[in-house]
């Protein structure tokens, strides 16, 4: 079974899903990464699908259930790098991804933790 | 070459040949990113119900013409317990198993023609084709 990488970068873990998975790798992936968050500590995740060729409803399901789990063990999670077509194939799916925050890309999805980041530092000092 | 075919649908292993399959032919009719991608979708869908509701099936991948359109036509068949209610199975987010209750309804949205035959203990067919534009 193919097993995707998480990296570790600062606060931030980072996974890129280069495979066509099979959906006992999507559940994997998800345990990777809720152990991942709580041995790390991190405070974000991004969930990189660039070269995902198609979200169907099972990976959908497992991007928003990977981000309630981050959420809860207090991380935020970003999913960058759709592809237009799949976008498009989603909405018409019926899928809108609740709960589920995304970024153009890596680059941005780094940006949007940044700044949350900041905005909790800023609450919890006033 | 053609990719044209029948696939058997055994484990979720075969989820993701269906996906390759599919995607192989659709590019050999013709159709647009977009089109292809939402095909490989819908199958992808209608491959896991088949998997989850009957304990596996298969699929008839046909590659059709209409005039000068081409088309890709997919069946879905398995021996399964069949759908009771076919007008309830399609209801978004009606399921009676564990997952969103969007594969039914939601692959009828990405194709262009969506035809399902099934009856209670005589299995199921579902039939898609996705047209050349």
């Amino acid at each position: 079974m193919d097993r995707v990488p998480v990296l570790k970068l600062g606060d931030v873990l980072i996974v890129s899903i280069q495979v066509d998975l099979q959906d006992q790798g999507v559940l994997a992936l998800q345990e990777d990464l809720a152990d991942a968050v709580v041995a790390t500590g991190a405070r974000g995740v991004i969930i990189d699908i660039t070269a995902v060729e198609i979200v169907d409803s099972f990976i959908g399901r497992m991007l928003a259930t990977i981000a309630s789990i981050s959420r809860m063990l207090d991380a935020e999670t970003v999913v960058v790098g759709m592809r237009p077509a799949v976008a498009i194939t989603l909405v018409e799916l019926g899928l809108s991804l609740g709960g589920v925050r995304t970024a153009l890309n890596l680059e941005k999805g780094v940006a949007l933790l940044n700044s949350s980041e900041d905005t909790q530092i800023a609450a919890a000092a006033r | 070459m053609t990719s044209s075919g029948e696939l058997a649908i055994g484990g979720s292993s075969d989820i993701v040949l269906v996906r390759q399959r599919v995607r192989a032919a659709a590019l050999e009719v013709g159709l647009s990113l977009v089109d292809q991608t939402k095909i490989v979708t819908a199958a992808s869908e209608l491959a896991r119900n088949a998997l989850v509701y009957a304990g596996g099936g298969r699929v008839r991948i046909e590659i059709v013409r209409n005039g000068v359109r081409m088309g890709l036509r997919l069946a879905f068949g398995d021996d399964g317990p069949g759908i009771p209610d076919i007008e309830q199975a399609l209801v978004d987010g009606w399921t009676t198993g564990t997952g969103l209750g969007l594969g039914l309804g939601g692959s009828r949205r990405l194709v262009d023609e969506f035809d399902l035959r099934s009856a209670p203990g005589e299995g199921t067919l579902i039939t898609v084709t996705k047209w050349t534009r």
